[in-house]
């Protein structure tokens, strides 16, 4: 078809591209581009689209007040509780896949944990941590956030197990070795391309996870989604603050996602779409 | 269960040393492994629900700690409570008109970058960064970009129209829900947009082109090859954003708390208002238990509608 216009028609289709990609970028630029500014900069009217020069003194505010100590305790939520995830997901995970454990009423439980609003849980969940002490403790966080994220890497690591093929397992069993060292010896390292990919994820949803930081955090274990939201005050705004914040918690989550990039359509579709 | 049987996804009678390594200890190996994974969820998942099923129907408040047994009383009050039928209603209007946007934008941008486009990879990676970024830190950034005084959101109107323009994005009943919609849409279209664009990758090429020689039209190329292969993942994405339109939070708690008024309230927002501000314990509880049946049929009706349920 049209092959005489192949050459407008892919110019057109470039240029279509670059201005979508160009507005759904621009909120993110808008963002890292307050962080660079002056104070008079980010208050001058009509809005400065571009600083006369990068400082960063906005970062520097929150290195010296302590502010980013709220990047430190997401830091240390996100990967404990997603080291432990990990670890106990994939064990549930290789159960269910090669020995139908459960079989599909332990599956269709799991997911379903996923599907219920978190705020439907958020109340009991909060009275349970004040009987338990752990309201604002890195504790606390890391047993949700394990809990939260369990269902989602049982069942991304049980297809990631179900890709590998068994004949790999059965020889190691021939060869003498117990259940769990084939588990440990064969099933991990043939996975660790998944293994990645879905503690990508977890990260992320740990990293980012808003309400029940909200909820069951006071000062001490603030992470930064929380912090963010803390700039936003009845009178003013703190925007330099906002915006720096905003900066030195996406850059992280950003980067690893660029490295990323061949399993993200899998990992976000919850395994639907085989990337 | 038939004993230790391996899930193999290929044939079923291979002559298993799987089967025939089954001493006791490897029957018991495969409750060993989910032991620890399924405690941790039982107690974040199970726990609350008990609790909340309970105390739904006792009346328990900031003032008192009354445990005494009221039945559905709790479920009575919250269906008279019109604040709660309008956060409903509030969610849905997000749900209705956040899904279609996002799905046929997200649609639209896939069939562009369908085919081959210089430096189409670093356009799709540009494109996957809304999905990741924060849902607060994304409203919290909509909330500088529509700021009427310093946001460049009126400034650009400013320069379509040719005159001054102050919207009060944040706080004019007008404007505010189209500021949550757009913030909402910009997150997550790209995630539509991903989602889709894989699933056309994977339709049939020759089949098309045959269709395209026979004097098919592009929409009954559409629906006759596109859409049928397209289906499964569009339903799944579909699924998944419904489910997380239903529980929107962040991105108004970001622009708007909920305001003005209540004029933006959903269902989760008036859920923590109700626990976390009013302390009415009970009917909290009630909500969430009306808010998971909801959740159930309407899961299980869209289930059955698009036919993915295996």
């Amino acid at each position: 078809m049209m092959r005489g216009d192949k050459g407008t028609g892919l110019a057109l289709r470039y240029v279509a591209a670059l201005a979508i990609t160009t507005i759904f970028i621009f909120p993110i630029y808008w963002l890292a581009i307050i962080s660079f500014k002056t104070p008079n900069e980010i208050f001058a009217f009509p809005p400065v689209w571009w600083p006369e020069s990068i400082q960063f003194a906005n970062y520097a505010v929150l290195f010296k007040d302590g502010d980013v100590n709220a990047i430190w305790n997401s830091m240390v939520v996100s990967t404990v509780s997603t080291v432990i995830a990990m670890l106990l997901g994939t064990m549930c995970a290789y159960s269910i896949a090669r020995f139908r454990t459960g079989g599909n009423f332990l599956s269709d439980w799991l997911i379903s944990n996923r599907m219920i609003p978190p705020i439907a849980i958020a109340f009991p969940i909060f009275l349970l941590y004040v009987k338990l002490g752990w309201i604002d403790t890195y504790l606390g966080l890391i047993v949700l956030y394990t809990a939260f994220n369990l269902p989602y890497v049982i069942w991304m690591m049980r297809g990631y197990i179900l890709d590998i093929p068994i004949e790999l397992e059965e020889s190691a069993l021939v060869d003498g070795c117990s259940r769990w060292r084939v588990f440990r010896k064969v099933v991990l390292p043939m996975t660790r391309g998944g293994m990645f990919a879905t503690a990508v994820f977890t990260f992320i949803f740990a990293w980012n996870e808003f309400i029940f930081a909200l909820i069951l955090t006071r000062s001490s274990v603030t992470t930064f989604p929380v912090q963010v939201t803390h700039y936003f005050g009845v009178d003013s705004t703190f925007w330099a603050k906002i915006s720096a914040m905003s900066m030195l918690g996406m850059l992280p989550i950003f980067i690893v996602v660029a490295i990323m990039q061949k399993f993200i359509v899998r990992g976000i579709s919850l395994g639907a779409v085989k990337g | 269960m038939t004993g230790v049987q391996a899930n193999t996804g290929t044939g079923n009678n291979r002559p298993s040393v799987w089967m025939r390594m089954g001493s006791s200890i490897d029957r018991r190996f495969k409750y060993y492994m989910i032991f620890p994974a399924v405690l941790i969820i039982l107690l974040i998942g199970l726990f609350p629900a008990v609790y909340a099923l309970i105390t739904s129907m006792q009346g328990i408040t900031m003032m008192e700690e009354d445990t005494s047994f009221y039945g559905l009383m709790n479920y009575k009050e919250l269906m008279n409570d019109s604040r709660f039928w309008e956060s409903l209603l509030h969610t849905m209007i997000f749900v209705i008109i956040a899904l279609p946007a996002e799905l046929i934008l997200g649609l639209l941008m896939a069939y562009l970058f369908l085919e081959r486009l210089p430096g189409r990879q670093v356009f799709v990676a540009l494109l996957v960064l809304p999905v990741v970024t924060s849902p607060i830190i994304a409203g919290a950034n909509w909330r500088l970009l529509f700021d009427n005084r310093y946001g460049p959101v009126n400034q650009v109107l400013g320069w379509i129209t040719g005159e001054p323009v102050t919207i009060l994005w944040t706080v004019d009943a007008n404007y505010v829900y189209l500021a949550i919609l757009i913030a909402e849409v910009w997150q997550w279209t790209p995630f539509m947009f991903l989602l889709l664009l894989a699933a056309l990758s994977n339709v049939d090429q020759s089949q098309m082109e045959a269709a395209e020689l026979d004097g098919a039209s592009f929409t009954s190329i559409f629906k006759k090859i596109v859409l049928p292969a397209i289906w499964p993942v569009m339903a799944i994405a579909v699924l998944i954003r419904a489910l997380d339109l239903f529980r929107l939070f962040d991105v108004v708690w970001a622009l708007t708390r909920g305001g003005p008024g209540t004029t933006t309230e959903t269902v989760s927002m008036y859920a923590y208002v109700l626990g976390f501000r009013q302390f009415e314990t009970s009917l909290t509880s009630a909500l969430a238990f009306v808010v998971i049946f909801m959740l159930a049929v309407t899961i299980t009706l869209i289930l059955r509608r698009m036919e993915i349920d295996r």
